[in-house]
């Protein structure tokens, strides 16, 4: 009893720990990797006995305090209680999305068995997209409790974009759920551990060789889902291309204008614990979740023939390296792609949004479902 | 009292004052902030109930999308030119009100209601059991229900093309 709580509790602790402190990281990856791209030094302001450890010490350490040691405005027309509030929603919502994600497989020790995921609910992806739509309150709340009309225009847009594109977001999962045939997250991770050839229709069989050697990721069996999937997400997050909402140059920051210490802290990170949030379900719907190609339970096993059986805490260890590779990677991705892209115009979003994405997220549900029934 | 049901009293109890607060307080966003907790609360009831599905979807759906569907027109309306409106409704509303308790009360005071809450399998209230009973046994309703939302997602965009 005692023993299970502690699992439990550490794994909670463990996963929000990452999540936290990987968003703290992204702040370094984000302001030295803009740096790069626009060819400045970034980040070098700070350092302790001259030791600037690469910009680390200036985000990691000098700017967080800061940001507390600040003043806490609040606008003396505002509104005292949902002005403190909304940074917390807007927090909460980013972090306890991960808990369904799961970072490995079941961990074995000695009689007891642990299955390395927070939540195992049977309805998995639902808890992700309520807690996503809950995220909205904290720009709305936040916006309207500043009683400032760029803070007022910056929530208004930024309810509509999360609204419009939590639908697409949701139509274009549909069709991995239909393809795995589960809401749950740590099923879906699991199927993907199989090669494509083991779910081929007979009267495919002849293109085994070819693709038949790839395993049965998200990516290769819903490609233009995960194209769909990842554009609505990173709208989501309301980073660049679809900072809409804070528009710096139309808005000044738009809902977040009024903000300073340590609430505009706690927006700032649960934007990038968002960015997290994002990358974790991009890898376990589309790219294996922990699955590395080939090692299944006992160790790997090559479709070429030839097996390499490895000790179960070594597999496991594995996994969750590969899981964080996977995760890191796509949070990059999402930084890259908010300082490569121009930001797009209001109703240019919308149309995204309503014209393109819903439709091809429609039909790519009616897609898969025409596919799984020829296949059976 | 065990556990399980000194949470639900909890549960209920903060229900009780969220709903009181959507009522009582003045300003328009801080009620629609009531109705959320409130919605919430009934999410995690859910939950606590073995319905883990249906508590979801109260997040989703009544949290989620119409309560901030609310907000957006309390935003975009006036709020100050709302908050002070009395005399018919409060008559109006107290009857209802009125009406509801009489046909509740009745009901919370029989003693006809079973004594121990019938044991929750594990196949109750997941998505497979609400798919199944919604696409054959309640296939009709469900279908009608879709063209009644269909007919008022029509209505609107005419609604709001006609203004232009």
């Amino acid at each position: 009893m005692i023993v299970d709580l502690a699992i439990i509790t550490l794994k909670a602790v463990l996963v929000v720990g990452m999540v936290l402190n990987l968003a703290g990281i992204l702040g370094w990856i984000e302001r030295k990797g803009s740096a790069l791209i626009q060819d400045r030094i970034g980040a070098n302001r700070a350092s302790i006995f001259g030791f600037a450890g690469k910009g680390l010490v200036n985000t990691l350490i000098a700017d967080p305090l800061k940001f507390l040691f600040k003043e806490d405005f609040i606008p003396p027309t505002g509104d005292r209680f949902l002005h403190t509030l909304a940074p917390c929603m807007a927090l909460f919502p980013a972090l306890v999305t991960f808990a369904v994600i799961p970072f490995g497989d079941v961990l074995n020790i000695g009689e007891r068995s642990i299955n390395l995921q927070v939540a195992n609910l049977n309805i998995g992806i639902l808890y992700v997209f309520a807690m996503g739509s809950l995220g909205v309150y904290g720009i709305v709340i936040g916006a309207w409790a500043s009683n400032n009309k760029f803070s007022m225009l910056g929530g208004v847009r930024g309810s509509a974009q999360m609204i419009s594109y939590e639908i697409a977001m949701g139509l274009s999962v549909m069709g991995v759920l239909m393809v795995y045939g589960t809401l749950e997250l740590q099923d879906i991770a699991r199927s993907q551990g199989a090669l494509i050839r083991d779910l081929m229709p007979s009267w495919l069989r002849f293109l085994s060789p070819i693709v038949g050697w790839l395993p049965a990721w998200g990516i290769f069996l819903q490609p233009l889902a995960f194209l769909l999937f990842f554009t609505a997400a990173v709208a989501e997050t309301k980073r660049i291309p679809f900072d809409l909402p804070e528009g710096e140059s139309e808005l000044v920051a738009g809902y977040h204008v009024e903000y300073s210490g340590g609430k505009f802290l706690m927006f700032f990170a649960g934007e990038f614990a968002e960015v997290v949030t994002v990358a974790g379900l991009v890898t376990t719907l589309f790219f294996g979740g922990w699955q590395v190609p080939y090692l299944l339970r006992d160790g790997f096993h090559f479709p070429w023939g030839g097996t390499w059986l490895l000790p179960h805490v070594f597999i496991v260890l594995l996994q969750v390296a590969a899981f964080t590779v996977k995760l890191i990677f796509f949070c990059w991705l999402q930084i890259l792609l908010r300082w490569s892209v121009p930001r797009f115009r209001y109703d240019q979003v919308m149309r995204l949004g309503w014209k393109m994405l819903l439709p091809l997220a429609l039909l790519n549900v009616v897609a898969t479902a025409i596919w799984i029934l020829a296949a059976q | 009292m065990d556990t399980a049901s000194l949470i639900f009293y909890l549960l209920a109890a903060l229900l009780v004052i969220a709903s009181l607060l959507v009522v009582f307080l003045r300003n328009v966003v801080h009620c629609a902030m009531a109705l959320v907790s409130a919605l919430l609360l009934i999410a995690v009831l859910f939950v606590t109930l073995q319905a883990p599905m249906v508590g979801v979807l109260q997040v989703m759906v009544y949290a989620g999308a119409i309560m901030v569907l609310f907000l957006f027109v309390i935003m975009l309306l006036n709020p100050a030119a709302l908050e002070r409106q009395r005399g018919l409704w409060w008559g109006f509303g107290a009857m209802l009100a009125l009406m509801l308790a009489g046909v509740l009360v009745p009901l919370v005071m029989t003693n006809d209601l079973p004594a121990d809450p019938v044991a929750a399998t594990e196949l109750f209230g997941s998505p497979e059991m609400l798919a199944k009973s919604l696409f054959s046994d309640f296939v009709l309703p469900f279908e009608i229900a879709s063209v009644l939302l269909l007919v008022a997602i029509i209505g609107a965009v005419v609604l709001a093309k006609r203004e232009n």
